[in-house]
């Protein structure tokens, strides 16, 4: 292996990254750190959404189910087996939910391997077929997995959720998980599997003609996106360390959906700032939901009002700007190509 | 007979695109496929790709049968295609898509891409000069990183046979290579195919339209009118014959 200046840069944004990390965790105020956290979380969600919507094309609404798989299945492997008893007022927990007992890690390295195993499942019926039926089951996946938590209270304590998950999430970990997820998914695109899986959304009679089996890499897709989306659910729970159904609804992954769309599907670069620009955007027009007083006239409070900034900007981007800010292209792709 | 098509029939609902035919065609062969537009030249070759599951008969390919195979299965087997309207990957530059025909000789898994562990590399170094040496013999290796579609007409069409040799076939199905080209663009296509034919070793069915290309190129024509074979032989004898002429441009004895 040659060692090429693009190395450099690479060492040289991976330490920057890391000293952010530290410096954020230990000398910001805790308000700014959550933020980062939940910035750094939706980053891994947004990432792994586009792997499936934006580098595979297929259309799916996934995010939301395997979130809350991850919440669940890392909450009840953090939470000691006292706190389990006390908590589960409606019916006595499951022997086997007692039972559950990880340390941070492997938990959400489990949770990861139970959506990716999910995602497997779903796509062995879907993927075989052409079409938007990924979206049409996705959607149902995600409703099948709220209703399964609120009507099981033996494994998840139903509409009450789970309480006092202990709070291990800080910036290290979601810091170092967002950049191990973005590192994963760069490298599977500049893959032969990346690769196929563009030449799949791009033309998918043309990627069989090449010899590429569609089927496995649909599904490659899908299972590293379940995968980071079952880690990051971990992390939120943890961050959270509250959560309920309804917390997990079709909204969650709306929002995600208007990241990537920003930030321009298929690109992870694009992903990220999407992320930065919408979550940060997002507590940064706090203001719009409270009183204000413009021009001597009181407007009352009218919590939701920053959504509709969103709600615009979408159609702002839809009507001009239809590739998102990145396109399909990499940020480095991206100066590459202008010297040409 | 590298490849043999045994009364083949392909009706799709009431329709009989192609009707009881059976041809061979030699190793090393160039061998055209023509006739008038319907004939069911291309659902010939989606039947050999098998995108389409021939209704009765069969396809042998090197003495073995490959009806039912999946598309990405017979191309390993070595047969590989271009499409009549071309088909490249719009968002990959030429180098990806020729890339992407390679993507069966690459063998590192998933895993491997993943961590970056040594096959990855050896694997992408090796199938990346591979790559550049092919866009080299078709003259477009300067556009190795641009978009594919920023290419003119006729260097796509390269890309796309380009792309198609890469999986390293033994038999190659070309689908109206030179429509839309002019003249020059035609005559350089015709020397290409005919020395990747030579270098490569192949063997190459195609469907032209063009009937100046398929002198030139095709030691055997066989011509096709409503799913039936009409003609098969040499390319002149085939321009003279009263058939052929009658399908092409209707029939003047009975009129």
């Amino acid at each position: 292996m040659v060692i090429e200046k693009k190395h450099f840069i690479q060492l040289f944004l991976f330490v920057v990254s890391i000293w952010f990390i530290w410096f954020a965790q230990n000398h910001f105020d805790p308000y700014t750190v959550s933020i980062l956290n939940n910035i750094a979380i939706f980053a891994i969600l947004a990432l792994s959404y586009n792997m499936i919507n934006g580098i595979a094309g297929q259309f799916s609404l996934e995010p939301n189910g395997f979130v809350a798989i991850g919440a669940y299945i890392t909450a009840l492997f953090l939470i000691p087996t006292d706190t389990k008893i006390d908590m589960f007022a409606l019916v006595d927990p499951a022997p086997s939910v007692l039972a559950m007992h990880l340390s941070f890690l492997p938990a959400l390295i489990m949770s990861g391997i139970v959506a990716a195993a999910l995602a497997f499942i779903l796509s062995v019926p879907v993927f075989r077929v052409r079409g938007d039926y990924l979206a049409i089951v996705t959607l149902g996946f995600g409703f099948i997995i709220r209703i399964f938590a609120m009507n099981n209270p033996k494994y998840t304590n139903g509409a009450m959720g789970l309480n006092d998950i202990p709070s291990v999430t800080n910036l290290y970990w979601s810091g170092f998980i967002a950049i191990i997820a973005f590192v994963v998914m760069i490298n599977i695109i500049y893959s032969k599997f990346g690769r196929a899986m563009k030449a799949v959304r791009d033309d998918e009679d043309a990627a069989t003609a090449m010899g590429v089996n569609t089927f496995w890499m649909k599904t490659y897709a899908f299972m590293t996106s379940a995968f980071f989306e079952g880690v990051g659910g971990g992390l939120m729970a943890s961050l959270l360390t509250t959560i309920s159904p309804n917390q997990f609804t079709f909204l969650l992954t709306f929002q995600l959906l208007i990241i990537i769309v920003l930030g321009g599907l298929g690109s992870m670069s694009g992903a990220i700032l999407g992320t930065i620009l919408v979550m940060g955007g997002s507590e940064w027009l706090r203001f719009l939901d409270q009183d204000m007083d413009i021009f001597g006239y009181h407007t009352g409070a009218h919590p939701g009002l920053r959504m509709v900034v969103f709600a615009i900007l979408l159609v702002v981007m839809m009507l001009f700007a239809r590739k998102g800010l990145f396109g399909d292209k990499e940020l480095t792709e991206i100066f590459k190509r202008t010297k040409k | 007979m590298i490849l043999e098509i045994k009364n083949v029939t392909m009706r799709f609902g009431g329709v009989t695109a192609i009707d009881n035919l059976s041809f061979g065609v030699k190793s090393g062969e160039i061998f055209g496929l023509i006739g008038p537009n319907g004939a069911g030249k291309t659902t010939i070759f989606n039947i050999i790709t098998g995108n389409y599951q021939q209704t009765e008969g069969d396809v042998h390919f090197l003495s073995e049968s490959i009806s039912g195979l999946k598309p990405n299965i017979i191309v390993q087997k070595g047969i590989a295609r271009t499409f009549q309207n071309i088909r490249l990957f719009k968002s990959m530059t030429v180098l990806e898509n020729v890339l992407i025909g390679f993507h069966n000789q690459m063998n590192y898994t998933f895993f491997e891409a993943v961590l970056r562990l040594p096959r990855y590399f050896s694997n992408e170094k090796r199938v990346k000069n591979a790559a550049m040496e092919i866009l080299e013999r078709f003259g477009i290796a300067e556009y190795a990183d641009y978009n594919a579609t920023a290419l003119s007409y006729g260097n796509q069409r390269k890309v796309e046979i380009a792309r198609a040799l890469a999986t390293e076939p033994k038999l190659l199905l070309l689908d109206e290579p030179a429509a839309g080209m002019n003249p020059n663009e035609t005559q350089d296509l015709s020397n290409i195919i005919k020395t990747i034919k030579e270098e490569y070793g192949l063997t190459i069915l195609l469907i032209e339209h063009d009937m100046k290309f398929v002198n030139n190129m095709c030691d055997k024509v066989l011509v096709l009118d409503y799913g039936e074979e009409i003609f098969e032989g040499k390319p002149a004898d085939a321009i003279v014959d009263e058939k052929v002429v009658a399908a092409y441009l209707g029939d003047f004895t009975h009129a």
